[in-house]
């Protein structure tokens, strides 16, 4: 009796806990389980009733089809995939050699460089964002890859994150490789660069996720279908003719949030480690 | 004179490396800082000297016209609605993730089964394009054929027009950005409520706390408050930010009830090409933005000597 009483409450407020947490699940899941659903049935069924189970799944492929053939699907995760690729390979080749610097040398102007990207990383990037497009409008540069790209070849968080990282790297093992006659870029490719992979694997997450579903800039800088990201291809595909066919257009948003929801699975702790470093964003 | 060249002989070896790693810096700096220099700081520097001018996109002829453009800004209608709006949004959008994300982390951070499983569903809508499930909660929320409103009739309500009704569609995407958001709140306060030492709860049990509300206010929420203040000031500055909702799902209607500074911002800039006036909004946009972060930095700091 004793015992049970002593069980009881911890399990009754546990069945509890859990019950709450499946409910706000539901709704969170809700969307998602129509988006599925939707892609996978015939158009009339997705109003007659919503949640209604698919019958034949030659709707799947239907859909997926369309989704393809009605807007230049394959060209938005292309132009996706082109840019966020670029845009990390930059910011790394950018931020790396920046960080170490701020991290390990002691130069004229660190202080001062270090006090920029701080608050570079208090400014709402909108800001800067309206001169740069007066700029590349008079450049000629709208609607280019360039466009998409070149405006976030330097990233502040990067530098900041880097930073952090490579100030715990023991500088005895520097001086040791010095005198080794390694060379400072061989020291930082060789030796810090690998020293901070989980960082730079956290911030990679980080950086593919936030170009890959963003909306404001290439809405902006881009006109025509052939250089839209998958957002932007979105709303251009919903906007279209083909709006109100909703097994496309779940199709097409199913192919739009899929690859950096595989991502963000396969690398989960790494993404959360780089959202709970986000500290200063 | 060798007295005096002896000890500088003896410090020129470190000299030398000093000077030899200050150049090596300074190279390995460089992009980064001609980047920022171009990107950042003169962009900057053109906000501030536009917003004091009439100058339009493509206008061959413009004039320096002073604070025109912030006077102008006191007697604008839609200027000064848009940021009632964007108040209106922060202040359901920042509370309601918030008191989700904590609630579903006091939940979740006691649990064995299932925590993983809880932890990656409340994150997904973080990871998702916006844009695409705005689509799917545009077609849920429809006031004809959306079925939440069958289900609202099934109950007995009323239809809602979530979306075309001017005095609910700016609440409605102001829960659409929550749902996004919880994700966010739950894992930064499951990190803050991971970091609470052990040793205070075996305290508090002691005490004759060991369970509900009593150790939940007298213990865990003091504990909590520094990450509570970051969460509340970084998620302020995000929902400030809101764009993404309002293009995908009113475009600033209906009526004008859902535009934001920031989505003003896009139409005077880059619909109506008025960068002046634009430029103008931008900078108080700039000075609300910075007011939060430089709330952060100084919660920040205090959290780190915490």
């Amino acid at each position: 009796m004793g015992i049970r009483a002593k069980i009881t409450p911890a399990k009754f407020s546990a069945i509890g806990a859990h019950a709450i947490l499946i409910l706000i699940a539901g709704v969170v899941l809700l969307p998602y389980l129509w988006m599925l659903l939707t892609a996978m049935r015939a158009p009339a069924e997705i109003f007659s009733s919503p949640f209604g189970l698919p019958h034949d799944l030659s709707f799947l492929f239907d859909n997926f089809r369309r989704a393809f053939q009605s807007v230049p699907m394959a060209r938005f995760l292309l132009n996706g995939a082109v840019v966020v690729t670029c845009l990390l390979v930059l910011q790394l080749a950018v931020a790396v050699p920046c960080a170490y610097a701020l991290a390990k040398f002691d130069f004229r102007g660190s202080k001062l460089m270090f006090g920029a990207v701080v608050a570079a990383l208090c400014v709402p990037i909108q800001v800067p964002m309206l001169p740069i497009y007066i700029a590349l409008a008079y450049m000629g540069a709208l609607d280019s890859y360039f466009s998409l790209i070149f405006p976030f070849a330097v990233s502040p968080f990067a530098i900041f994150l880097l930073r952090q990282q490579f100030k715990s790297f023991p500088d005895e093992i520097i001086q040791a490789a010095r005198l080794d006659g390694f060379s400072e870029i061989e020291i930082m490719a060789r030796l810090i660069v690998p020293s901070a992979k989980p960082v730079i694997a956290a911030f990679a997450i980080f950086s593919i996720t936030a170009h890959w579903n963003d909306l404001y800039w290439p809405l902006i800088v881009v006109s025509s279908e052939t250089m839209a990201t998958p957002p932007l291809g979105m709303l251009f595909f919903r906007d279209g003719d083909v709006g109100t066919d909703y097994g496309s257009l779940m199709a097409g948003a199913i192919v739009t949030v899929l690859p950096v929801m595989i991502i963000f699975l396969v690398a989960q702790r790494q993404f959360v480690r780089g959202l709970t470093m986000t500290g200063l964003r | 004179m060798t007295a005096i060249t002896i000890p500088i002989a003896g410090r020129r070896r470190p000299g030398n490396a000093a000077r030899r790693s200050a150049s090596a810096g300074w190279a390995f700096a460089f992009p980064a800082a001609l980047l920022l220099a171009t990107l950042m700081v003169a962009p900057l520097l053109v906000v501030f000297g536009l917003s004091f001018t009439n100058y339009s996109l493509g206008a061959t002829d413009w004039t320096f016209t002073g604070f025109a453009n912030y006077q102008d800004m006191l007697q604008d209608d839609r200027a000064l609605k848009a940021i009632g709006h964007t108040a209106v949004y922060v202040a359901i959008a920042m509370p309601l993730s918030v008191v989700v994300g904590l609630i579903l982390a006091l939940l979740i951070q006691r649990r064995q089964k299932f925590r993983h499983a809880y932890e990656v569903i409340f994150f997904l809508p973080a990871t998702s394009t916006f844009i695409a499930m705005a689509i799917v909660w545009q077609f849920l929320l429809h006031g004809r054929i959306g079925p939440v409103n069958e289900w609202l009739v099934a109950l007995g309500l009323s239809r809602v027009d979530f979306l075309t009704d001017p005095s609910i569609a700016l609440v409605t995407l102001s829960c659409i950005s929550a749902w996004q958001l919880i994700g966010q709140t739950t894992v930064l306060f499951l990190a803050g409520l991971a970091s609470i030492p052990q040793d205070i709860y075996d305290a508090a049990e002691l005490d004759g706390m060991d369970y509900g509300w009593d150790r939940f206010l007298r213990v865990t929420f003091p504990m909590l408050a520094p990450t509570t203040l970051f969460i509340v000031v970084t998620t302020t500055i995000t929902t400030f930010q809101a764009f993404d909702s309002i293009a995908a799902l009113t475009k600033g209607g209906p009526a004008g009830s859902t535009e934001t500074l920031l989505y003003r911002i896009y139409l005077e800039a880059y619909q109506y090409t008025n960068m002046g006036y634009a430029s103008a909004l931008s900078v108080v946009f700039l000075a609300f933005i910075v007011l939060f972060s430089l709330v952060q930095i100084f919660l920040a700091d205090r959290r780190i000597h915490y």
